[in-house]
């Protein structure tokens, strides 16, 4: 027997999945001509707007393109993550909420919406407050240099490596604050676990990106995808082999470590501490460590494809693929590869962690940039 | 130092190999079945290994009485391990023309009460098997949530209690309100 | 009884850590009785050093359920769906001890058929029971997608049960004196054809979590149990073998005909640590699995002609006396002894569960690991708490 409600639902849901759909089309579609799309409004804005005010204005216009992927894209990662689990596990995954249950993260955001915002009471009530909104900002800032395509960047800055890794690092302590301010152990163990994990990960890290600054001799986002301009076999990934690949197989599990992945999610390690440092977190400041996370996979793809696999350059040097639809591309094949890793692996323990870092991450990565430095010595 | 590098390499190994096996899985059919109540209500028991089906004669999901078979022998009563099933039997009147259960057992005595409890029912079929009319049965239909929890308690028996003489009748207990 | 004995026995709890003890940096952490990765309601008290675990104490309880005072209350064919209840991962091998027990006490000798069929679901059972036991061990890693690989197949092992009897967890299967069904029309076949696929899914658990090197690192190393202290608190079943020590019910004291079938007893290799670690008891049940799949192949092979019910009792009533009887089911060696003093309810109960016997020995091997070992711990000792508060 049908019910009134599962009628009306079995009506409603295909119409707002198949919007749904033709929205993400729209968005990829709109992603691919970001170029002309940025042109235009360029050219908008120098008719419209007075002189002294167009720099804010078109920084403005990026924060807002910015903000409003980054709100859209964990609603899609997320389900998309949930269909990746389920098909590595023999699985469907959600399949009821819209086709294929597109919908689905829709409906987890407005409950999550509803839920109560529960604060502990012997908490510290203001540091709890604070530590999600910490979270996003620092993962959100850090997009600001990301380049989607040729002058495609919010802000095109010249030290742009460096305000990446300095800004990433307000998701630490933003963590942390959160598993302090929870008044729980596990808490206090996710946070501290997290503090120790990501001050060491972010060592290799910077080694690795070395590795590629001596290269290019920049530190501008922008000059490091330009150096790797000609197709395929410029990427950096490609070049001085093997020293690149290595280091951008370090970068990228330093990556992992650093957004909290399995095998790496010990702050939040669910068998062990409950649930980390947001045991005691719920309703929308929960969503909010969630849109941080999704949103530090997408930083650290998107940087892992700037560094390393050209940018917003195509697979070959035809400009026929527009370059933003190319970095998107790239960039989700790497959150993808992610995804497959956190359904693959099992979870290291927290000495493991830190030897794996000291023993081995951080020699290689010096090694590899006294190779690297050697080779791209001017002969 | 031989070891330092067998263990990265062993590492790698058996993460490629672990990764492996999760994409050849992501590009197998799953074996999940959707619940589709309202779309294919048969296929809400399909099985990977068994050919027709899980629900068989054999399930045992809820307990049915025949009452028109009922002798009222209380061999049910007496084998359940938890006492889910109360009955009262009073003696059958002389004069009554004499009734049979369907396999020709002659009933003697009328059932006033025949109730299970099926909140506490372990569904451990034990009732089941010595029942010599087979009048009581686990059958396998399974969708039979109540929300009022009084109405777990199944009241099976039609014959009303003889008038005269006013009996002690053994009430069920655990049978709340809401 | 004397005051201090009686004092020990009912005191109202096993005694806790006190916040004033504490030195230094240590805390005080209470792992349970809702932590996910107990395996039930089993709640751990850590005295913690940061990261490290000075002691442990593990308090048992909340899932008492009065099985053995129950059995003093009910006739003897109504013990056995308590029985079932005891290891809910494994009725089948309960309710088997059981049945066993009252047929000893009783003198009722099976016929072949009815002692093949139990053990092919004995053997179902084990495997069932250790599919659980190595995919809740790798969702206590960290790893996932092995625990719904092993639940797809266990899956398939409740299916041809729900077949066989009618029901998917608690069985009420073994009878005193023989099994409540035969086996359907088919059963056989798809049994074989289970058997034959399952191979498959050991190996590929194999692939994703037995050799990874990061499983290895985190379980190869902890929770050693060497075989001097195995033997000591008289642990058994994979727990004892992956200690390296060759002992098992079906090959010492076998029951159903357990000595006409030709299988290995597994024990720990120390492949990638010392012997007696996590993984080493882990790796014993993956290889138990196999070797049960070469008896279930046999039993199918051999199943014989007969009437299961052909040696029921009408009434269960054994003479005056007692039995003792243990078996081996895929947590241990589990035993019963029952009293009877002549009429148709049992004088006394007693199951000698293993788990109870494995959280036994636990503070000794937790004490010095890390957070995240205790959860390779209790995983590795594959508890159940039905069987343990019983």
């Amino acid at each position: 027997m049908i019910t009134r409600a599962r009628q009306i639902e079995m009506k409603i849901l295909p119409v707002i999945s198949a919007a749904v759909v033709v929205g993400a089309a729209g968005l990829i579609g709109l992603i691919a001509a970001l170029p002309a799309v940025a042109g235009l409004l360029s050219a908008l804005i120098e008719a419209n707007v007075p002189e002294a005010l167009r720099p804010a204005v078109a920084r403005g216009l990026g924060v807002a393109a910015v903000v409003g992927f980054l709100s859209l894209f964990p609603i899609f990662a997320i389900w998309f993550e949930r269909k990746v689990a389920a098909h590595t596990q023999d699985r469907l995954g959600p399949m009821r909420v819209g086709w294929h249950g597109v919908l689905q993260s829709f409906a987890d955001g407005i409950k999550l919406l509803f839920k109560e915002d529960i604060v502990p009471k012997w908490g510290d009530q203001i540091l709890f407050r604070l530590a999600p909104y910490l979270v996003v900002a620092g993962t959100f800032a850090a997009f600001a240099v990301l380049p989607w395509g040729d002058g495609l960047v919010v802000s095109d800055l010249n030290i742009g490596v460096l305000y990446v890794v300095a800004i990433g690092s307000l998701n630490t302590i933003g963590t942390l604050m959160a598993g302090w301010a929870s008044n729980n152990k596990y808490s206090l163990f996710g946070g501290m676990r997290s503090a120790a994990q990501l001050v060491s990960y972010e060592i290799p890290t910077i080694l690795t990106l070395l590795v590629v600054i001596v290269q290019v001799g920049s530190l501008n986002l922008q000059d490091i995808v330009l150096a790797q301009q000609g197709g395929l076999f410029h990427w950096f990934i490609f070049r001085m082999f093997p020293v690149n690949l290595i280091a951008f197989v370090v970068f990228f599990i330093c990556g992992l470590a650093e957004t909290n992945r399995t095998p790496f999610d010990l702050p939040e390690a669910e068998s062990e501490l409950v649930a980390g440092f947001h045991t005691e977190y719920s309703g929308m400041r929960f969503a909010f460590f969630f849109l941080a996370e999704y949103g530090a996979m997408f930083l650290v793809s998107g940087l892992a494809v700037v560094l390393f696999l050209g940018g917003w350059q195509g697979v070959l040097s035809s400009p026929l693929v527009p370059g933003t639809l190319s970095f998107f591309a790239k960039t989700m094949f790497l959150v993808f590869v992610q995804m497959w890793l956190r359904w693959t692996l099992p979870r290291l323990r927290v000495d493991q962690l830190m030897a794996m870092c000291w023993k081995y991450l951080i020699p290689i990565a010096f090694a590899l940039l006294i190779v690297a430095g050697f080779l791209s010595l001017p002969s | 130092m031989r070891k330092y590098f067998t263990d990265m390499l062993e590492a790698v190994v058996t993460v490629a190999k672990g990764m492996a096996v999760t994409l050849r899985h992501i590009f197998m059919p799953s074996v999940t079945q959707q619940y589709q109540a309202d779309e294919k209500p048969e296929e809400r028991w399909k099985s990977l290994i068994v050919p027709e089906g899980l629900l068989n004669a054999r399930s045992r999901m809820r307990l049915h009485v025949k009452i028109e078979d009922c002798i009222g022998c209380k061999q049910c009563e007496k084998a359940c391990p938890i006492d889910c099933i109360y009955i009262t039997a009073d003696k059958r009147d002389k004069e009554e023309a004499p009734i049979f259960a369907s396999d020709g057992t002659a009933i003697k005595l009328k059932v006033t009460q025949f109730d299970i409890d099926m909140t506490l029912c372990c569904y451990c079929a034990l009732c089941v098997y010595p029942c010599p009319t087979d009048c009581i049965v686990m059958t396998p239909e399974y969708e039979f949530a109540e929300s009022v929890k009084g109405n777990f308690l199944y009241r099976f028996a039609k014959e009303k209690p003889s008038p005269p003489e006013p009996k002690k009748e053994p009430v069920p207990v655990a049978v709340g309100g809401e | 009884m004397s005051t201090t004995v009686k004092q020990q026995l009912w005191s109202e709890d096993v005694p806790s850590f006190r916040e004033e003890d504490l030195t230094g940096d240590e805390m005080i952490l209470q792992m349970g009785p809702q932590h996910p990765s107990t395996h039930g309601v089993l709640r751990v008290e850590l005295l913690t050093d940061g990261e490290v675990v000075k002691q442990a104490r593990p308090h048992i309880g909340y899932l008492h359920r009065n099985f053995e005072k129950h059995a003093e209350n009910v006739d003897y064919p109504g013990v056995i769906p308590f029985a079932d209840r005891m290891d809910y991962v494994g009725s089948m091998a309960n309710s088997l001890t059981y049945a066993l027990t009252i047929e000893k006490l009783m003198g009722i000798r099976v016929n072949e058929r009815v002692n093949t069929i139990r053990i092919l679901v004995a053997e179902l059972q084990r495997i069932a029971s250790h599919l659980l036991s190595v995919g809740t061990y790798g969702i206590d890693i960290g790893a996932f997608t092995p625990f719904l690989h092993c639940f797809r197949d266990r899956e398939m092992v409740l299916d041809l049960f729900e077949w066989l009897c009618g029901a998917r967890l608690l069985y009420n299967f073994n009878w005193i004196g023989g099994v409540s069904h035969d086996l359907p029309e088919g059963w056989v076949e798809k049994c074989r054809y289970f058997v034959d696929q399952f191979g498959h899914t050991v190996d590929e658990v194999d692939d994703l979590l037995s050799f990874n090197k990061i499983f290895t690192k985190r379980t190869a190393t902890v929770g050693i149990i060497p075989p001097e202290l195995a033997v000591s608190y008289a642990i058994s079943g994979p727990n004892l073998r992956g200690s390296g020590i060759k002992w098992d019910i079906r090959k010492e004291e076998p029951y159903c005909g357990y000595e006409k079938y030709d299988f290995e007893v597994p024990i720990g290799t120390a492949e990638h640590g010392p012997i007696g670690s996590c993984w080493d008891r882990y790796y014993v049940r993956i290889l138990e699995m196999r070797e049960s799949c070469k008896i279930i192949r046999q039993a199918l092979d051999r199943l014989p002609e007969g009437d299961v019910h052909e040696h029921l009792p009408k009434r269960v009533k054994p003479p005056q006396g007692e039995a003792y009887l243990r078996t081996e089911t895929p947590r241990g060696e589990l035993a019963y002894y029952v009293v009877s003093d002549g009429s148709l309810i049992p004088f006394r109960v007693k199951g000698r569960s293993p788990c109870f016997v494995h959280m036994s020995l636990f503070h000794e091997i937790a004490r010095g690991e890390m957070i995240a070992d205790v959860v390779a711990i209790i995983g590795s000792l594959d508890i159940v708490l039905g069987e343990i508060d019983r």
